[in-house]
């Protein structure tokens, strides 16, 4: 049975070329790129050649913009306790219902520890209520912060725009995107926009687990998380990962590459799953509903099954894909997302999100079509719920 | 992802007596779609022996494995063989159920209750005495238990679990066992605002003031307000860029250890 890995959301396959980038500098270039002798040297030239890599990627000013860190979750932590470190008199932070956990989660700690947290909403098909954002914004607003794109329903938040609005009513306050699943899916310039302080993650786009990078725009000011050496021009301390730095500058470079393919093929081979599974599958209702999407997510539910109980059906077929957040899948609480979203009782227990990546093939999505239509079938066989479900397929 | 036993795999691949019986001489029902699972029981009972059984469950794997063994293990069996199968049976029979799923089998158990209450036309809405109250479904925990836990010397949620597994399992009881820390705890472990200050002090000098000597740093205390504790950094410290992570890192962690779990530590400059 072959495998067919529609989870690109949770993290990627490691690129063929990407490995092969990283091997000399686990073998004969292994020096730290701090020490004074000829071997250091190669290990500090390829993360400066990285640097820039990832500064042309996010399409920084300037390479010293960009600091290097263990993952996604680190970025972010950097990101935001490091602007509140510096600006500690201002209390108030703004941020959206629908961030990921390891944002979300930061700030549900900070509010017990006496910040106030504004939580904006979305609508019901998954789009960002700017207006009252906006509204929120006070002279003590220290921090804004929104996710670029949903990692769940593939949704894009116009962060270039927010973030101009929102130096217009406060130029003080500072932004923070979390930008993990949206770096090397669609195009992003952070030059252009106002946007103080951008957060990826190695892994979701073809480079292993254990390296992400956080954009910190020139001028911006931030406390580091880790303390210690003076590595990353004293924002983060620690001996720089250097294979890993390279094989995540060598990914950016690669999903640079394919972009269009993305925006394209993957757009292409999504909709083709999407709407397979629309038009077979009575009980299918779309969750991802948002103006604007990722061109490799959809997210689909059910009614009147469980998704966990379709998940492993689906891995029995050899086919990955996830309910919710990869981190919510081990609990038993319905996504934030959807329940944000107003996603009905009757569907958000058994919705399920597939994401492709650019090493998805047709052929992959035409055995998901087809197998899926018989799971549903032999699950809807066992709900409860009898009455409505035929009423539903009839 | 989960780790399911092989006896799991085997009911939620392909599960045993789906289905509704016509006719059916008892129907049980546990659960409701908003909380993620539903399940329903139907029974055929011949001369106090159920003849058959069949089940529809809207649910995880675990919670159609429950199902399906369940209707297993009553199918040939008297009701009073039945009466006497607890949850912890139904998981066992399937090799056992990861902690956070252990509330799949008390579904299936409270459907064949449910059943059996309305055959034998049973009061459904009987309410136990309060102390008798199960409080923790997964594991089978009273409210008297969680009470003599708690006046044993619990004072966390983590001890409560050490203690008898309550809140342990699928952690839907944790907001009702909070309750019953509040109401509990508090009682014995009151003290005076001066005790308390005396106790926030000692600590201090004792435990946060040496280390901070190290570093030639120094503090204060200032203020106690409610759970508030107002300091002072001084020598060092007080110029130190990471101020903020010595008093929430060490001074807070160190008094919320060894004073009181909601202390919030404030830096007065």
């Amino acid at each position: 049975m072959s495998l067919v890995y529609l989870d690109n959301n949770a993290t990627t396959m490691v690129a063929p070329e990407v490995l092969e980038a990283m091997l000399p500098y686990f073998k004969g270039e292994y020096g730290n790129p701090s020490s004074i002798y000829d071997l250091a040297h190669g290990a500090n030239l390829a993360v400066k050649k990285s640097r820039e890599i990832i500064a042309d990627f996010l399409g920084a000013k300037d390479p010293k913009e960009i600091i290097f860190t263990s993952c996604g979750s680190e970025s972010a932590n950097t990101a935001i306790k490091g602007v509140l470190d510096v600006n500690r008199n201002k209390k108030h932070i703004i941020t959206t219902r629908v961030e990921h956990p390891c944002v979300l989660n930061l700030y549900k700690d900070l509010e017990k520890r006496g910040y106030q947290v504004s939580w904006i909403d979305v609508d019901s098909k998954g789009d960002l209520d700017i207006g009252s954002l906006l509204e929120a914004i006070t002279p003590d607003t220290v921090l804004v912060s929104v996710m670029m794109a949903n990692n769940e329903t593939g949704t894009i938040y116009p962060v270039d725009k927010i973030s101009e609005a929102v130096k217009m009513q406060n130029p003080d306050t500072k932004v923070f995107v979390d930008g993990v699943q949206a770096a090397g899916k669609i195009p992003i310039n952070l030059k252009e926009t106002k946007i103080d302080l951008f957060g990826i993650s190695g892994h979701k786009f073809h480079a292993p687990k254990g390296v992400g990078a956080l954009y910190v725009k020139s001028g911006t000011m931030i406390s580091p998380l880790i303390v210690g050496g003076h590595q990353e021009r004293g924002k983060r301390a620690g001996t720089e990962n250097v294979p890993y730095i390279v094989g995540m500058a060598t990914a950016a470079k690669l999903a640079a590459e394919n972009l269009k393919d993305e925006l394209t093929r993957v757009k292409s081979l999504r909709d083709k799953l999407e709407n397979g599974i629309l038009s077979n599958i009575k009980n299918a209702v779309l969750n991802s509903r948002g103006s604007v999407r990722v061109p490799n997510t959809t997210n689909i539910g059910f009614q009147y099954i469980e998704g966990e109980l379709i998940l492993l059906h689906l891995n029995d077929e050899g086919i990955c894909a996830s309910s919710g957040s990869a981190c919510t899948s081990g609990s038993l609480e319905p996504s934030h997302v959807l329940r944000a979203q107003g996603v009905p009782f009757t569907s958000l227990h058994g919705s399920i999100r597939f994401s492709l990546s650019r090493y998805t093939t047709e052929e992959d999505i035409d055995y998901t079509i087809e197998k899926l239509p018989a799971i549903i079938k032999k699950l809807a066989k066992i709900s409860p719920f009898q009455k409505e479900l035929n009423e539903i397929f009839k | 992802m989960w780790e399911y036993s092989d006896k799991v795999k085997e009911h939620y691949k392909n599960p045993k007596n789906v289905g509704s019986i016509e006719n059916a001489d008892a129907i049980g029902e546990a659960g409701a779609l908003a909380c993620g699972d539903k399940l329903k029981i139907y029974l055929k009972i011949d001369n106090g022996v159920i003849t058959d059984a069949k089940f529809q469950t809207f649910g995880c794997g675990s919670a159609v494995a429950s199902s399906s063994i369940l209707t297993e293990m009553i199918i040939g069996k008297t009701l009073e063989e039945v009466r006497k199968i607890t949850n912890k049976d139904i998981a066992n029979e399937l090799d056992g159920l990861p902690p956070e799923k252990m509330h799949c089998s008390v579904m299936g158990h409270e459907a064949l209750e449910d059943a059996l209450k309305k055959y034998f036309g049973e009061d459904t809405q009987e309410e136990k005495k309060d102390n008798e109250k199960i409080v923790c479904n997964c594991f089978g925990v009273s409210e008297a238990e969680i009470i003599k836990a708690i006046k044993d010397g619990a004072k966390t949620l983590d001890d409560i679990k050490e203690a008898n597994y309550a809140g342990g399992g699928c952690s839907r009881c944790i907001p009702n066992i909070k309750i019953l820390l509040d109401k509990y705890a508090k009682k014995d472990t009151a003290i005076s605002p001066v005790q308390f200050i005396l106790k926030i002090n000692k600590v201090l000098e004792t435990n946060v003031a040496h280390e901070l000597g190290k570093d030639s740093g120094g503090i204060e205390l200032v203020n106690v307000e409610g759970k508030d504790v107002y300091v002072k950094l001084t020598g060092t410290c007080s110029s130190c860029k990471n101020a903020t992570l010595t008093l929430k890192n060490f001074v807070e962690k160190q008094l919320r250890e060894h004073v009181d779990e909601q202390i919030n530590v404030i830096e007065v400059k």
